[in-house]
């Protein structure tokens, strides 16, 4: 392989194992902020035992977040040095602004949040949360701000080969950005909403049910329900979005070669680049053209108006089918909770344990969807503006090659203490704090922490 | 030349070096000690002791990683021209620096999480990846300061040497910061620590503050000519004095009430800024040693604008609430508790 493949693989794998913790602290930080004020206004202390446990899941998420981010910062001047040298003017000052606004807001309240509870006031706590919530999802906002603008640039112009800003206004609110931001923080929603669920599912299984874990899981679940089918309403705005914007990726997704009225929609199949069609495929006619255009015989662009210009086909078209498929089954199983709670019964067994296996279900929709997006707009890095090809270092491959194998058995330990690890806390997670924490007066926790401690 | 820089263009790149060297040495200075903390806690003596060491940095190590972050971020966004050239240039050390990074954060919260079968893995983990990471940044000191050539045995000495002395230094820091945040058999230890270190230090301190000079004859140039000479020996002087200083005040310490428990970490900060400051007049104004200039190197003024005129806001207020954190969390470390 060379150079090219090998940095490309590389960034796929440290950005894909690094989107795994953020997909899941950008909403379980508002999820942590929302059991916060279920225990200020309730004043039952079960809720903080849920608080404390998620915010160790959240450490834990947070932690493996940091460190591969730190990663990502350094692969572009390591890896990609022609992305800052033609986009950089563009570039920098919204990762800077990443940093400045979002990163040490977020990792500064941490600690406060995670160890700060006998430390400071009730409502400061309260505050730190929401913080390091709100600092989460302002870096997604910064960093979605820049990917969609590489998907969609406008607001410069181009000088001697380096973009020249002509209006930030564009550059931020650029035409696919309110599309992927929504997507993609709902992404993180329902990866947070499984993770909770799936691991409280869990913990019923092993430990018997508890009034607490029953409240959270009603709760999440219902959001859940909400949140699927309006993901996939916004992931169908998104495709649109991505259809006038960039048609080449869509006519990948959907597996379209050739220009066509009426274009069906490919249900699956198997294509193949070299024949420029698909095998064995199930197809139902002029719906595509329907969903697209809303005319059963609009025009849709094939892949043939985009001659060596348009994605891998088979990537693209199968990291979609995946994440279609996934969202289905969130929405089924959602919906079929919502079904037991609206007739009062207990979560059978066998729901449970669907629940149990879907735990880090949402990271595969997300995956999928990423790679969709990312492998979407190859060949180009920024669309239209600046190739892949003509981004990457000229470092010896072999470096490339070595620092990426340890990269993947690094990521393998990690993912692997990962899982064990929260099933681990999962099993070992009581009630026994909620016990002891009664024993002290709400009204004045901090001066009783005090006494206790002295 | 300061005339100069006001009245040229190029303030703003002078602005952002300014802002660079800044976060590169809060981010040494914070990051150190809990990287010094790390390497120390390999001479702990139970897994009590380790945890009482973890714990007095467990609020702060997030916090204190982003500083590289936003340095190496000025260095991306202001010098995208330097920033090509000193990473490709550093490929291994980094990478060997990330995995450091990656085992030293995620230890602090497996090793408190994870089944008992792994603990001890995470531990060591802990002090692994806080060495690694110490030794990779020196090396990447080491090879900035002269320029990436590293062909000859005598950059390679030198490089080393830097190496071995930014871990001493780390560890010198972090044996103050215990001081400061521990009590009864700990602190004893950690000043026994800081005495070795600060014995380690001086040696390294004497050592490059000699092979700079020779390995650069720029460098040479700047410190060896009259009249600068008798003004810049102001910077070894005061470093010898505060470094004395040190050494008679752990000899002392710890006093029956913990009077000036804080003091030898402030020596540390004092002794460092003043090292900083040598290396900084060293290269100034180069950004990559006698090869490119910071004015070379620099991006676009306009976007540079954008970020300098958020910076200004945005500054304040994170050293705002960082302070806040530190007031938090101020005092004798406890027990770190979620609940």
């Amino acid at each position: 392989m060379d150079v090219l493949e090998l940095s490309r693989l590389q960034f796929a794998a440290n950005i894909t194992f690094h989107f795994l913790f953020p997909s899941i602290t950008i909403a379980l930080g508002w999820f942590l902020f929302f059991f916060k004020l279920r225990f200020n206004s309730t004043k039952n202390v079960k809720w903080m035992d849920i608080y404390f446990f998620w915010t160790k899941v959240f450490a834990l998420c947070f932690a493996l977040g940091v460190v591969t981010g730190i990663t990502m910062s350094f692969q572009f001047g390591t890896n990609w040095p022609g992305f800052m040298n033609t986009v950089g003017n563009v570039a920098g000052p919204l990762l800077g602004y990443e940093v400045l606004t979002a990163f040490f807001l977020e990792a500064s309240f941490l600690g406060v949040m995670l160890f700060g509870y006998r430390r400071v006031k009730p409502w400061v706590h309260t505050l730190a949360t929401f913080l390091v919530a709100f600092g989460t999802t302002l870096s997604a906002f910064w960093i979605l701000v820049l990917n969609s603008w590489m998907q969609t640039p406008q607001g410069i112009i181009m000088i001697e080969g380096e973009a020249v800003v002509t209006s930030w206004f564009e550059i931020i609110f650029n035409p696919s950005m309110p599309y992927r931001l929504i997507h993609t923080l709902l992404a993180s929603v329902l990866t947070a909403s499984f993770l909770i669920i799936g691991l409280s599912a869990y913990r019923v299984l092993k430990n018997g049910h508890t009034k607490i874990l029953r409240s959270t899981m009603k709760a999440v679940i219902i959001v859940a329900a909400i949140v699927t089918p309006t993901q996939i309403f916004i992931g169908d705005l998104h495709g649109l979005n991505s259809f006038k914007h960039q048609p080449q990726k869509v006519a990948a997704m959907e597996g379209h070669w050739e220009t066509k009225k009426g274009a069906p929609l490919v249900l699956f199949g198997i294509p193949d680049q070299k024949q420029k069609k698909n095998h064995l495929s199930l197809e139902i006619p002029k719906l595509g053209s329907y969903i697209l255009t809303h005319d059963f015989n609009g025009e849709v662009k094939g892949l043939d108006q985009f001659e060596n210009e348009h994605p891998p086909v088979g990537k693209v078209f199968y990291s979609f089918r995946i994440m279609v498929l996934f969202g289905l089954l969130m929405l089924a199983l959602s919906w079929l909770g919502v079904y037991y709670i609206i007739r009062k019964q207990e979560f059978p067994k066998y729901y449970l344990k669907m629940l149990f296996f879907m735990t880090f279900s949402g990271w595969i929709p997300t995956t999928a969807g990423w790679y969709v997006t990312e492998i979407g707009r190859q060949p180009y890095l920024v669309q239209g503006i600046l190739k892949t090809a003509d981004a990457v270092s000229s470092v010896p491959s072999a470096h490339v090659s070595i620092t990426l194998t340890i990269y993947l058995i690094v990521y393998a330990i990690l993912f692997y203490a990962f899982i064990s690890t929260i099933f681990y806390m999962a099993r070992g997670a009581t009630d026994k704090l909620s016990n002891k924490l009664k024993e002290i007066d709400l009204g004045d926790r901090r001066s009783a922490a005090v006494k206790i401690s002295s | 030349m300061i005339d100069t820089i006001i009245h040229s263009e190029q303030w703003l790149a002078y602005a952002f070096a300014f802002l660079m060297g800044l976060s590169m040495l809060i981010y040494g200075l914070l990051d150190g000690y809990d990287l010094g903390v790390g390497i120390l806690s390999y001479y702990a003596k139970d897994k009590k002791e380790s945890d009482q060491m973890v714990s007095s940095i467990g609020p702060f190590w997030d916090a204190n990683e982003t500083w590289l972050v936003l340095g190496v971020g000025i260095l991306l966004v202001a010098f995208p021209k330097a920033h090509g050239i000193i990473l490709s240039n550093l490929y291994i050390p980094v990478f060997i620096m990330l995995i450091g990074l990656i085992f030293r954060g995620v230890a602090f919260d497996f090793m408190s999480k994870s089944d008992n079968r792994h603990k001890k893995d995470w531990y060591y983990a802990f002090f692994a990846g806080s060495l690694t990471t110490a030794l990779a940044q020196g090396f990447m000191l080491g090879s900035y300061i002269i320029g990436f050539e590293i062909d000859t045995l005598n950059s390679k000495l030198f490089i080393f040497t830097v190496s071995i002395s930014l871990a001493v230094g780390y560890c010198l820091i972090g044996a103050n910061w215990l001081i400061m945040k521990t009590t009864g058999d700990l602190q004893k230890k950690a000043i026994q620590w800081s005495k070795l270190s600060l014995i380690g230090a001086i040696i390294c301190i004497a050592l490059v503050s000699i092979g700079t000079p020779i390995s650069n004859l720029t460098i040479f140039n700047k410190w060896f000519v009259l009249p600068n000479f008798y003004y810049l020996s102001l910077i070894p002087l005061l470093t010898i004095f505060f470094v004395l200083w040190m050494y008679l005040l752990l000899n002392k310490l710890p006093y029956s009430d913990d009077r000036y428990c804080w003091l030898p970490f402030v020596l540390t900060i004092i002794i460092a800024i003043l090292c900083f400051v040598g290396l900084v007049y060293s290269f100034f104004p180069f950004i990559i040693p006698n090869e490119m200039l910071i004015v070379q190197a620099s991006a676009a003024n306009s976007s540079l604008m954008i970020i300098f005129v958020g910076a200004l806001i945005v500054l304040p207020i994170l050293l705002g609430y960082t302070f806040f954190v530190y007031k938090v969390f101020h005092g004798k470390t406890t027990d770190l508790r979620y609940d």
